[in-house]
């Protein structure tokens, strides 16, 4: 079993009162809480101070935590001899268990008796990132959890699992699925618990991607703009061909109708195209000197709105 | 190492969910959900409608809820206005992001 510096983690000296702990706890808590901060890493830093605060609250646990003695975070140790019969001995072996299993069912300075107590499976919540393309036809990814498990004799053991999930089609950024009866085992009869899945998708190079619609800038030269063109544009599922009218104004949204993200209902997003004027970095004599004729011919002024109101 | 094939439910509404499932799932009373429903942080399909269901995307408010009242040690009401803030913040995110997708990005 690896030690873990409950007090280190909170940040307070191991003669603080209960009352410092928990405005301690306070603090780290407003600061990583996975609902409330945007911290990358703020889920697993709730985690630790979660545990921490959970055995450092009360006055039974953190006594039992004090006679565990001293060790470096994350060194291995064993806890004293007397110490599993002072606390009630754990249901598990101390070398496949983490910290928290060791007090997770200590109340009142005892082990909570609970062959009892129908407790349900813990919940886990994980993120899995994809890309859009898988979103698109629908992908099945590995999740790896470490979870905490009886086994024949009933002592508690952290096992690693592995699930396939197959994600369907439909699936969209920030969409959650739950997997029932995927957490961890329920005891003496509760239920199992859920895997919480968050969908994410990775950002990419040409869609940009709101609820199942895609959004897409289409670059156009002048002419094509003007005169009206039929462009190659690529979708998720290879590219279509897109009639662009004439005189089409820089930043109009030209839908294809079905193009975006399959919904769980059978039908789908659009993709929208949006189109940017695109002007040449370079240009040579001759192009200048058309572009300097279409000038001299042309009474177009983009700029009628910036005329003083008569 | 085991590996399982596992079928998935969307938190969406899509799916719905009665009270004592929304409870049993979530960790909250039967009570407690009753009265968020009164605070309005969580609203059923059908509120004239006896017994309620709810839309598979509360399960996810729902459960934040019970994380955040275990967490911060809050009071119904002050639970109600918390959830109901970040309610509000998921909603100027996605506006966000939409008009983010929709913003063109000039080449050069």
């Amino acid at each position: 079993m690896k030690y873990k510096d409950y007090y280190k983690t909170l940040g307070v000296n191991r003669d603080d009162t209960t009352d410092a702990i928990k405005k301690a706890y306070r603090k780290l808590a407003h600061k990583y809480h996975p609902d409330v901060s945007k911290d990358p890493e703020g889920e697993e830093k709730f985690k630790a101070v979660a545990e921490a605060y959970e055995t450092l609250k009360n006055p039974e646990k953190r006594a039992a935590y004090d006679q565990l003695g001293r060790h470096p975070n994350g060194q291995d140790f064993q806890p004293p001899p007397d110490w599993g019969q002072q606390y009630g001995n754990p249901p598990f072996s101390f070398e496949d268990a983490d910290l928290a299993d060791l007090f997770a069912g200590l109340t009142g300075g005892h082990r909570a008796d609970s062959r009892k107590i129908r407790m349900p499976g813990q919940d886990y919540d994980v993120t899995s990132t994809i890309s859009l393309s898988q979103a698109y036809q629908g992908s099945e990814v590995e999740l790896h959890l470490s979870m905490a498990e009886p086994d024949a004799n009933g002592q508690l053991r952290r096992v690693p699992r592995t699930f396939k999930v197959r994600i369907p089609k439909g699936v969209t950024d920030g969409q959650r699925l739950r997997l029932s009866g995927r957490g961890g085992k329920g005891l003496n009869g509760g239920r199992d618990g859920d895997l919480y899945l968050h969908v994410q998708l990775l950002p990419h190079p040409l869609f940009r991607v709101t609820d199942h619609d895609l959004y897409l800038d289409l670059p156009l030269t002048v002419w094509e703009a003007t005169l009206g063109a039929s462009i190659d544009v690529p979708t998720l599922a290879g590219p279509v061909r897109l009639k662009v009218p004439p005189d089409t104004q820089s930043g109009r949204q030209l839908r294809l109708s079905g193009r975006g993200l399959p919904r769980p209902d059978g039908k789908a997003g659009d993709l929208f195209a949006i189109v940017q004027i695109a002007v040449p970095a370079t240009t040579n004599e001759t192009e200048r000197g058309l572009l300097k004729q279409l000038a001299e011919a042309s009474t177009f002024n983009p700029r009628t709105q910036w005329q003083p109101e008569a | 190492m085991s590996s399982e094939n596992s079928e998935t439910t969307w938190l969406s509404d899509d799916h719905e969910f009665s009270l004592p499932q929304l409870a049993d799932l979530s960790g909250m009373t039967e009570q407690d959900l009753r009265e968020l429903v009164d605070f309005g942080a969580v609203l059923p399909l059908d509120s004239e409608a006896e017994p309620w269901s709810f839309s598979g995307k509360f399960l996810p408010v729902v459960r934040t809820a019970f994380r955040l009242r275990v967490s911060f040690e809050l009071d119904l009401q002050s639970l109600a206005l918390t959830i109901s803030l970040l309610e509000r913040i998921h909603a100027l995110e996605l506006q966000l992001r939409s008009l983010r997708a929709k913003t063109s990005y000039p080449v050069g």
